[in-house]
């Protein structure tokens, strides 16, 4: 029985399983054929391509789409993975309006740019279809590499080292690989276990072997890892979550966003998966978006982000702050969180109004309550865990050229690696070219 | 509102408008459509002589190409002439007539290039009450096989001899419709015009094969497990036609012999160019099978409102004004000097105009870091291409130089005064005539 929208608390079975089947389907639908045909032939085949510059991987974007105008869809798909191995997830999750899509011309021509993520997709579904994994492992080279963290940074460069003849042995502490691409991305962004599918396929190339429940620091260390192998790469992502620091932060129904939404990624059933009536998201960014989309898709009756800066500051694009309104997320701006209230659980939320002068954050000692039995902190991840032989970069690990650490032998890439965006595809990108730098240094 | 009527060798239509012979104008249903839906006339679906009618596939008998989007660019077809009876369709072109006194209805024909042949359909044409007929000699697949169509297109004393006969056993109009698949269409036009005729049409379609079942391994449209080749038309063929219509309005043994243009005409644009190059009215065939008949309403209004602009009260006003215009290479002025120039608002930087100049041209645009694009007049021959490959249209425009200024390529200051090779120190018969 549905719940409805109204019933108080942090409850389960708000909306039906139809309503939430069909709330969490594909953002961006698969493209049938025709349709593929059409949004193909909008491609000007440019020189020197700006889409192709504002991809991390460097995808040659014109050229796939040009395969695939010409009838081969899984040549295009070779051209993606070429540069980026999960050229799949990526197309379902990078924010292409703030990167490929956003530099192409004919987004300057007539702001309605060719739909370069869905025409990726399209060509990589083809060979996830077709169960086909274009490459070839080179002849062994007795190399072995330890990767540590089965995210996209360790997964793209476990598969490139595969590839060129290493042996790769992944550590992972989960009891799944993936990373947040299994754990963090959207639900609607990821449907059917395509997470779990893509990595299915990507460990087709062979030489690498996954040992789920090994976490670096839980009998495993740094040291131990230099001798086994001939190189290190670690891709540990961001485990840690920055605390809220406001009064009643305590209190039952108050959680870090990536944790419900693990949760969430890995329910049977999302109709099982409670959810608060009033839930108030705390952050600015994806995570915060996708905590609140999620919530009210799964039948809460008031979503509310609460972001302590203004609308251009927060690091949601635009496109997904849109589409957190037209879900009926509720955005609210220049409000920082004092304290949660409530008599062991909470049921109100404290906003403090704030005003930015000159970049210093102050709060103007005006504030507001909303009802909130559930709050999500959403205030950014952190690096946690890192070996403390390696040297940092502010809050992350310091690398120079294409992720060297301050330790011979150790690479690192990804969110946990200074430099770069946080993103799936800068992971994947930041994997591949370390994998390409180990596999020259180990040349000797 | 320009008047469209037109008056082609003394037939009235209120359009220049005609379906040209095939398919669309195949029988009594369509061509009563045709009409309602605003058509000026119609060239009747080509008859031919009295007995057993022809017989087409029971296959496909078209195949074609595509620009972007599946827009039909070429279209070919392997029909043959009509495959229902004369009798039937003299009996519907005779009733048509009637219910449509002030529409043009000419009657195509295609019969065996023996007097005998012609003289028996003439007067049952004749009899229908159509405006004229029009003598199919340009049919490329299938009729030639059996000495018609193009098979006598092809050969100009044939032409003069049946054009002829026709003029000798029959009173209205006679225009001869020329085949493309020859080398100089000026020949085949001054046969007709030597045997009398009052007009030509062109172009028929154009000997083709449009694409190869890589799997098959087969021409298509495939029958069975063969091909063969078909005609062409749509879009595509245009040029093609414009170029043709035009050596004939400028031959001097020709000027003056009214046409008929066909030839992927699909707006009014194309049968403005068509008239400009000196044809009195156009036949459509492709457009209309392409998006069906009420695309007259865009060539009608279109074509008016251009007139309205241009203060043109008649199509007699423009018809033939481009043709003097038409000239050999040798009589270009070689003094007259132009640079493009890119409009850096229009510009979306696709950089199509600099791949093209870099790579297959004169190395004459330059690109900074930041993706400007901006043309080097000193390499800058004026080649067109970059404007041809620009997807932004008027963005990179031809500019030419006044005289006086200076031509940053040859050092050189642009002159006032017309010259040509024929008279240039290059020539070598230029020299030699000094
Ligand atoms: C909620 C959320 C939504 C997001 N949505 C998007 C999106 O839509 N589009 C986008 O491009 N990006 C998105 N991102 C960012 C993106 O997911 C990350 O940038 C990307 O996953 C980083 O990849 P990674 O391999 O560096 O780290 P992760 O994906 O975090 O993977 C790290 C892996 O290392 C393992 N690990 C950690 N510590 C250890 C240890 N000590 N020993 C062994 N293994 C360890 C972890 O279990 C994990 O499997 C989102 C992030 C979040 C949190
Ligand atoms: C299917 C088809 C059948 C045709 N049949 C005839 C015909 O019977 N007689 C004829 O003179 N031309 C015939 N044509 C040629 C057209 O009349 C016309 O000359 C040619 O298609 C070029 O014009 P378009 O580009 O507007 O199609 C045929 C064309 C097509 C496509
Ligand atoms: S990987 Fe992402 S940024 Fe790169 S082309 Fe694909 S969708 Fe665009
Ligand atoms: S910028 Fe747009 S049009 Fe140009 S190549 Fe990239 S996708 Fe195609
Ligand atoms: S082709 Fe046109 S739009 Fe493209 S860069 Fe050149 S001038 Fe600009």
């Amino acid at each position: 029985m549905a719940q409805g929208q109204t019933a108080p608390g942090i409850v389960s079975g708000r909306l039906s399983s139809e309503d939430i089947a069909a709330n969490f389907d594909d953002l961006h639908p698969a493209y049938a054929p025709h349709e593929a045909a059409v949004a193909a032939d909008r491609c000007y085949f440019c020189y020197d391509a700006p889409c192709v510059t504002a991809c991390p991987t460097d995808i040659d974007i014109p050229l796939f789409i040009r395969q695939i105008q010409t009838g081969h869809a899984q040549a295009a798909a070779k051209t993606i993975l070429d540069q980026n191995i999960l050229g799949g997830m990526c197309a379902r999750v990078c924010p292409t309006e703030t990167l490929c899509e956003e530099a192409c011309v004919r987004e300057t021509a007539e702001g309605k740019p060719v739909e370069i993520g869905r025409l990726q997709r399209y060509a990589t579904d083809t060979v996830m279809a077709a169960g086909v994994h274009p490459f070839e492992r080179a002849a062994s080279t007795g190399k072995t590499v330890a990767v540590v963290g089965a995210g996209p940074a360790g997964l793209a460069c476990a598969h490139r080292l595969a590839m060129l003849g290493h042996d790769v042995v992944i550590h992972e502490a989960r009891e799944k690989a993936g990373g947040l691409n299994e754990f963090g991305i959207a639900a609607y962004k990821s449907t059917e276990n395509y997470a779990e599918a893509e990595v299915d396929w990507l460990l087709k190339i062979g030489g690498i072997t996954i040992e789920n429940g090994s976490a670096l620091g839980r009998g495993v260390t740094l040291d131990g890892l230099r001798d086994a192998y001939d190189a290190v790469f670690l891709s540990i992502g961001l485990g840690g979550v920055n605390a809220l620091r406001a009064e009643g932060e305590d209190k039952d129904g108050v959680r870090d966003a990536v944790d419900f939404i693990a949760d969430l990624r890995q329910a049977a059933d999302l109709s099982a998966l409670p959810v608060g009536r009033n839930v108030v998201v705390i952050g600015g960014g994806m995570t915060a978006v996708d905590a609140a989309v999620q919530s009210k898709l799964l039948g809460a009756e008031n979503v509310t982000i609460a972001y302590r800066r203004g609308r251009e500051a927060m690091g949601a694009s635009r496109f997904e702050q849109d589409l957190a309104a037209s879900k009926g997320v509720k955005l609210m701006f220049n409000v920082q969180p004092v304290a949660v209230h409530g008599n062991g659980a909470a049921t109100e939320i404290e906003l403090e109004y704030t005003s930015s002068a000159g970049g210093e954050l102050t709060g103007t000692g005006e504030t507001t309550r909303l009802a909130a039995d559930q709050v999500f902190k959403a205030i950014g991840q952190t690096l946690e865990g890192a070996p403390s032989e390696l040297a940092l970069d502010g809050r992350k690990i310091a690398v120079t050229g294409a992720g060297r650490t301050s330790v011979n032998g150790v690479w690192a890439g990804g969110d946990c690696a200074a430099g770069g965006d946080d993103l799936t595809v800068t992971a994947v990108a930041e994997g591949r070219d370390a994998a390409m730098d180990i596999h020259e240094a180990m040349k000797g | 509102m320009a008047d469209l009527k037109t008056n082609f060798l003394g037939i009235e239509s209120p359009n220049p408008f005609w379906l040209a012979s095939a398919p669309p104008t195949d029988k009594e249903y369509n061509v009563r459509r045709a009409f309602e839906a605003g058509w000026g006339g119609v060239v009747w679906k080509t008859l031919g002589a009295e007995g057993p009618p022809v017989v087409n596939v029971n296959g496909p008998r078209y195949g074609a190409i595509w620009g972007a989007d599946r827009r039909l660019l070429g279209l070919n077809n392997i029909e043959l002439i009509t495959d229902r009876p004369l009798e039937t369709n003299l009996e519907e072109i005779t009733r048509v007539k009637k219910d449509y006194p002030d529409r043009a209805i000419i009657v195509s024909l295609m019969v065996p290039c023996e007097e005998a042949a012609w003289k028996a359909i003439l007067p049952r044409v004749a009899e229908t009450g159509a405006d004229g007929i029009e003598l199919n000699f340009g049919c490329p697949h299938g009729m030639a096989e059996r000495g018609m169509g193009s098979a006598v297109g092809q050969v100009p004393e044939y032409i003069e001899m049946v054009t002829r006969w026709c003029k000798e056993n029959y009173d209205k109009p006679v225009i001869v419709k020329l085949t493309p698949n020859i080398t100089d269409v000026r020949f085949p036009a001054r046969a007709a015009k030597a045997g009398g005729a009052d007009a030509v049409s062109l172009i028929n379609t154009i000997n083709s094969i449009v694409s190869v079942d890589l799997d098959q391994m087969a021409p298509e449209p495939i029958i069975g497990d063969k091909g063969t080749h078909g005609g062409y038309c749509g879009p595509a063929v245009k040029p093609i036609a414009m170029n043709m219509v035009a050596e004939i309005a400028r031959c001097p043994q020709t000027h003056g012999l009214p046409i008929s243009a066909i030839g992927g005409i699909t707006t009014w644009r194309d049968a403005a160019e068509f008239m400009a190059l000196g044809a009195g009215n156009v036949q459509v065939c492709t457009a209309a099978m392409t998006y069906g008949f009420k695309i007259v309403e865009e060539m009608i209004s279109g074509l008016s409102q251009w007139m309205d602009e241009k203060g043109y009260t008649s199509t007699e006003d423009f018809i033939g004004m481009a043709v003097p215009n038409v000239t050999d290479w040798q009589y270009l002025n070689l003094n007259s000097v132009s640079k493009a120039k890119i409009d850096q608002d229009a510009c979306i930087k696709c950089g199509r105009c600099y791949a093209a100049c870099e790579d297959t041209s004169h190395q004459a645009i330059a690109m900074s870091e930041d993706r400007t694009f901006t043309v080097k007049d000193d390499e800058c021959v004026a080649c067109n291409l970059c404007v041809n490959v620009c997807p932004v249209e008027n963005c990179i425009s031809m500019v030419e130089l006044q005289p006086g200024e200076l031509d940053e390529r040859t050092g050189e200051t642009v002159s006032a005064e017309y010259a040509n090779w024929t008279t240039h120190p290059n020539n070598p018969s230029a020299q030699a005539a000094e």
